[in-house]
């Protein structure tokens, strides 16, 4: 054999070729140009072997078999043309190992994602590893494309079309135990005896066995109704659309395109199935929506490796983790670093009883994953086990870090920093989880405000997927770089942003939401607001948000920043009325919708009276386009404010911040990517539009001026 | 006390085990936490003996802020053991944030097993073996195993090791319904067949204990324990109990201590076992109950050096063992001699005494014995008695008939209380006493300095 720096092979002597892979140099094996030119080659040489009675594949690198293709790949493709060649010279190699005349099997043990999981489908079977590490999936959806290696038709006629459907619209990841009982893997066993289980799988696809589905499982009774008959498989494809299109609004393209290809693919057979994918493929790849979303998995792919910090400040050691308050946003943080960190923690709270309802937060969650068997009953009740709380300060002392969420109140703030530098050492870190109240100001009671940082999680935190890092000119940088690396711990994407009114997600969120606030002022009924901008991509609209975050709390963040930052943030006139009507929004069932027994089930309905309470008339007509327009770029306005005064570290943070903390909508890449992509010319246009119709809130913010005259975007 | 004899006990004691060591290095209590106690099924329902365990223990950790690394050993005991984990010791230490190298073993000795294990652990301090360890226990009514009868056990057994049907069909055959019933755990004596409280009735029938002096001594200890709860003098030592799904109400105090205690309200219940002339009831019984009990020892030096105030140390302990037919309950009167004779004190050198109350007639029977010549001289060997309680140091916060008796727990918890309220007192020497099944006897003596 010609020696080869990725693949090995080793023929053994029941005739069996193990074939190894390891991408040098790389943490994962990905497929790049390389590794398909060396696994063609390595394929024509073997299938010229006449001794060789079978192949397995196998990674050489641990806990990777292939975590999928490599995404800079695509760079190359500056035309639909090339895009689609890369499709189908994928297909080709795919199509050369499928055809082989001797049984192919993967053994897979670690990530085997997007294209690596299309390379094992094109294998004639597949075995893996119960390992933790075992995940099997095609995200490609999530990057805004589709399987274009052959998996949008190998995947539905190896596991049917419901199942495969399930697994390419959603992009998720399965382990193990669910490949084998959906038929995607033959075996599921222990690392050490993954060769055993391929050979085996050899020795009997030789043997010309077959593994088959009884027609009496549910699921052999769901392919008899639904996919083995082109009525069935009508109602199943109809019912797809329906709910991907309600999930998308139609601002995604990758789903619809995958349907098509499946679809296609299963009426007028491989050849043609091939043919949509390969030309689907290339749509999707020069789709705006593709290169914002992969553009988006390149900033967090950094943020993860970002320490957060400019020196090389070492980060120190969290073992244990007190959270002062057991509240909502006290419980969810008690709950991801004790179960997500692997933290202990301890909670203090005012009440025994504020310690139990922490306490149930965590093992709601935790019995969750236990019902659900992703743990056992010993690992729940471990975790919990490091999870403890107290009325007072004992078990406070060694705690690394202390994460105060008592309420927003600036004197409780002081109150708090002043116990905790009694009661802890004097290396513990506070942090304070405030959404409102500037850094500075609370750590003016600080002895040691070089330990004190600003974590800004959002509600619910479980599920929030940012982080906002506060550092204020005192913090030091080690205690950020070790909240950036405990943020990345709890599950987070952090992003670190300088003290300031609003920090940046607030900051941008608040002239959004005021804008939608003057719009109701003048008349627009609140389902339209909402609707228009869920339209537009926002998992809600600014009205349900305001229900949902509460309305308290907003009215608590407006004036601050109406202070800081003068008349652009002033939130409209009437909302003082709600507070003092009760309105808090969805936590005390009474807000701008429907909540509890009055509301109905099924849509939302909005309380109209309270229109009568604002002193408005719901009658104003505008074009939801408009609506959309005016709230969102108020958001890319302040945006670009923040990134001039260094609130955020670059146009990436601020991308990522808008999109994991407020739900910007992802398919347009963040506020930075999609001035980008409006153009600053047009921005600047619309917002001098809009200034000239409403007045000086809509003033264009000097960065944006700047760059209009240089001709430059955020983005290279 | 005086300071001499202090040091001659321990002396005495430590050399024996290690000649090198300084002349005084004691066996320090470090802490002791318990969860609060509960009456069978109620805040504990569905908790077991393990949970239970290492929810104290956990919080024992925290509160004592003690490095998990630096424990070493653990020495647990429950008495209603659960067949799934015996080793109730390495339970606690694997399903909590312990170190997994702490090593961990269990102990059972009835009532006091927690005696047993701050023993067992403070003679692996003393002969050098470890240096920083935890002893307790823990003990649920609530969580109990429940088997199947004997005669089904065997025939399950059987049928694992038949081949053919027919030997199988031939074993199902000899099973009745009455065979398929669920057992409870037994309450009798295994050698005697004799229950706990029949032996307590015949200590009282034996005695003459009326009804009066024993409902009296159960209104003392409800009386004692409801005030050292309203003096807040268990708050440190008590902890507050959140357990699954952290739903209800948290427990910071016994729910068996009666706060509104009248005599008059005991003399209304009837006879609990012997129905017809029967002097015990519910009332003057310690009640079945769930909780846990556990301390950190240390030796002194260790402790010391670790910066730890210790709560008290352990001057000396006895355990005895008597006939289990008769008299079963008395292991307090040859218990404490032993371990008065090993601290070489007399009765009233000690500032406190605290005995286990499993009953009021067993309490009384013993109190009697202390004081008894004649006990003395038969049952001892000894020509002076014991000595006479002062009842002005006897369970001076009430004790188990009040508290409750989570079987294992209980000596864990009598010898913290025990050395907090000496502490509250400056300082002294007290004596832990309890009776235990079997006919046997435990006491331990502690002191503060």
């Amino acid at each position: 054999m010609a020696k080869q720096k990725i693949f090995q092979f080793e023929l053994h002597d029941d005739g069996i070729a193990v074939v190894g892979f390891d991408l040098p140099g790389e943490a994962q094996n990905v497929l790049k140009e390389a590794f398909i030119n060396e696994a063609e080659s390595m394929i024509d040489d073997l299938s010229a072997q006449k001794e060789i009675k079978g192949i397995i594949f196998k990674s050489n690198k641990p806990k990777s078999f292939i975590a999928g293709a490599d995404i800079n790949m695509l760079n190359a493709a500056k035309s639909l043309e090339d895009a689609e060649q890369m499709s189908r010279d994928g297909h080709a190699i795919f199509n050369k190992i499928e055809k082989l005349k001797i049984p192919v099997v993967a053994a897979i043990d670690g990530v085997c994602l997007g294209g690596g999981l299309e390379f094992a489908l094109a294998c004639h079977g597949r075995v893996c590893s119960d390992d933790k590490s075992t995940k099997l999936g095609l995200p490609e959806v999530q990057l805004g494309l589709l399987p274009g290696g052959g998996g949008t038709q190998r995947l539905p006629r190896l596991i049917g079309i419901a199942s495969s459907l399930d697994i390419m619209l959603t992009g998720k990841q399965i382990f193990p135990k669910q490949a084998l009982k959906s038929g995607l893997v033959d075996e599921v066993v222990p690392s050490a005896n993954l060769l055993k289980s391929a050979r085996k799988r050899v020795m009997d696809l030789r043997k010309g066995q077959k593994k088959k589905t009884s027609f009496f499982s549910m699921k052999g009774l769901q392919k008899l109704a639904l996919e083995s008959n082109p009525i069935g498989r009508n109602i199943l494809f109809d019912q797809a659309k329906k709910q991907l299109l309600k999930r998308t609004k139609g601002n995604y393209p990758a789903p619809e395109k995958i349907l098509e290809c499946v679809e296609k693919g299963i009426d007028q057979g491989l050849e043609a199935g091939y043919a949509i994918e390969a030309k689907n493929f290339a749509e999707l790849v020069m789709s705006p929506e593709a290169k914002s979303l992969i553009s988006i998995f390149f900033a967090t792919t950094e943020l993860k490796k970002d320490s957060g910090i400019d020196s090389d400040a070492e980060v120190v050691t969290i073992d244990k983790i007190g959270v002062l308050g057991g509240g909502l946003m006290g419980s969810g943080i008690a709950y991801v670093s004790v179960d997500k960190a692997g933290k202990l923690v301890r909670i203090k709270d005012i009440s025994k009883e504020g310690i139990s309802k922490a306490l149930n937060y965590s093992w709601k969650i935790i019995g969750k994953k236990l019902k659900r068997r992703f743990i056992s009953e010993s690992q729940a009740k471990k975790t919990m086990s490091h999870l403890t709380g107290s009325i007072d300060y004992s078990g406070f002392e060694d705690c690394d870090m202390v994460i105060e969420a008592v309420f927003e109140k600036l004197e409780l703030k002081h109150q708090m920093v002043k116990e905790v530098e009694e009661n802890c050492s004097k290396k513990t870190i506070f942090a304070t989880n405030t959404s409102s109240i500037p850094i500075a100001e609370i750590a003016k009671a600080a002895k040691r405000p070089e330990q004190l940082v600003g974590l800004h999680y959002f509600s619910p935190v479980e599920k929030m997927p940012l982080l906002e890092i506060i550092s204020t000119p005192k913090t030091a940088d080690w205690v950020v770089a070790t909240c950036v690396e405990l943020g990345k711990q709890q599950g987070k994407t952090p992003i670190v942003v300088n003290d300031g009114a609003g920090f940046y997600v607030n900051r941008i969120l608040a002239p959004y939401v005021n804008e939608a606030g003057i719009m109701l002022s003048e008349g627009v009924a609140i389902e339209k607001l909402d609707k228009a901008l869920v339209q537009a991509g926002f998992p809600v609209g600014p009205i349900t948000l305001l229900d949902e975050v509460g309305i308290d709390v907003a009215t608590k963040v407006a004036p601050i920043l109406e202070q800081a930052f003068g008349e652009r943030m002033s939130p409209p006139k009437a909302f003082d009325k709600l507070i003092g009507d009760g309105r808090l929004g969805k936590k005390n069932g009474k807000g701008f919708y429907k909540y509890g027994k009055k509301a109905k089930k099924g849509a939302k309905e909005v309380d109209e009276s309270i229109y009568r309470l604002l002193a408005i008339e719901p009658t104003k007509h505008i074009v939801q386009e408009e609506i959309s327009e005016r709230a969102i770029l108020l958001m890319l306005n302040e945006a670009a404010r923040c990134l001039d005064e260094g609130i955020i570290r670059s146009a990436r943070d601020g991308d990522i911040g808008a999109i994991f903390g407020i739900g910007f909508p992802p398919f347009l890449g963040g506020p930075f990517r999609y001035i980008d992509s409006l153009g600053v010319d047009k921005v600047v246009e619309r917002l001098q539009h809009y200034q000239e119709i409403h007045g000086s809130r809509f003033e264009v913010a000097p960065l944006l001026l700047k760059m209009q005259q240089q001709g430059e975007g955020f983005h290279a | 006390m005086s300071a001499e004899s202090k040091a001659n006990t321990i002396k005495t004691v430590v050399k024996q085990a290690s000649p090198r060591k300084p002349k005084v290095d004691r066996v320090a209590i470090v802490s002791g936490l318990r969860t609060p106690f509960a009456k069978q099924a109620s805040h504990y329902r569905g908790i077991n003996a393990i949970e239970l365990g290492k929810m104290v223990v956990n919080e024992l950790m925290i509160k004592t802020e003690l490095d998990p690394k630096l424990i070493e050993r653990v020495v647990f005991g429950q008495v209603v053991i659960l067949p799934e984990a015996p080793n109730i010791a390495r339970e606690i230490v694997l399903g909590t944030p312990m170190n997994v190298r702490t090593d961990a073993y269990s102990v059972s000795r009835a009532c006091a097993t927690s005696f047993q294990s701050i023993a067992s652990l403070a003679e692996s301090i003393m002969v050098g073996d470890v240096s920083v360890g935890i002893a307790g226990g823990a003990d649920s009514s609530s969580v109990v195993p429940i088997g199947v009868s004997k005669k089904l056990a065997l025939s399950l057994v059987d049928l694992q090791k038949a081949k053919t049907f027919g030997q199988k069909m031939a074993i199902l055959k000899g099973l009745r319904p009455k065979d398929l019933l669920p057992v409870p755990p037994a309450i009798k004596e295994y050698s005697t067949g004799l229950t706990m409280g029949q032996n307590a009735e015949q200590m009282a029938r034996d005695r003459g204990i009326s009804r009066e002096e024993q409902d009296a001594l159960a209104h003392r200890s409800h009386t004692l324990a409801a005030k050292a709860w309203q003096q807040g003098k268990l708050d440190d030592e008590v902890m507050t109990a959140h357990v699954p799904p952290y739903t209800k109400e948290p427990l910071s105090q016994d729910n068996i201590v009666r706060f509104n205690s009248t005599i008059e309200g005991y003399a209304k219940l009837r006879p609990a076992f012997d129905r017809k002339y029967g002097t015990l009831t519910a009332a003057n019984s310690t009640p079945l109950s769930d909780g846990a009990a556990a301390v950190v020892l240390m030796r002194e030096s260790k402790a010391k050096a670790l910066g730890y105030k210790p709560l008290g140390y352990i001057k000396s302990y006895a355990f005895s063992a008597i006939e289990a037919d008769n008299d079963m309950l008395m292991g307090p009167s040859y218990a404490t001699p032993m371990a008065l004779k090993k601290a070489k004190m007399r009765l009233k050198d000690l500032d406190l005494i605290d005995m286990h109350e499993a009953f009021a007639a067993q309490t009384i029977s013993n109190i009697q014995a202390f004081g008894s010549t004649q006990f003395a001289k038969e049952k001892l060997g000894q020509r002076t008695k014991i000595g006479d309680i002062d009842m002005d140091k006897f369970n001076v916060n009430g004790g188990s008939i009040a508290y409750g008796h989570p079987f294992a727990a209980t000596g864990a918890r009598m010898v913290t209380q025990t050395l907090n309220e000496l502490r509250r007192r400056g300082g002294g020497v007290g004596l832990t006493t309890a009776c235990a099944a079997g006919g046997l006897g435990a006491a331990m003596i502690v002191e503060v300095d």
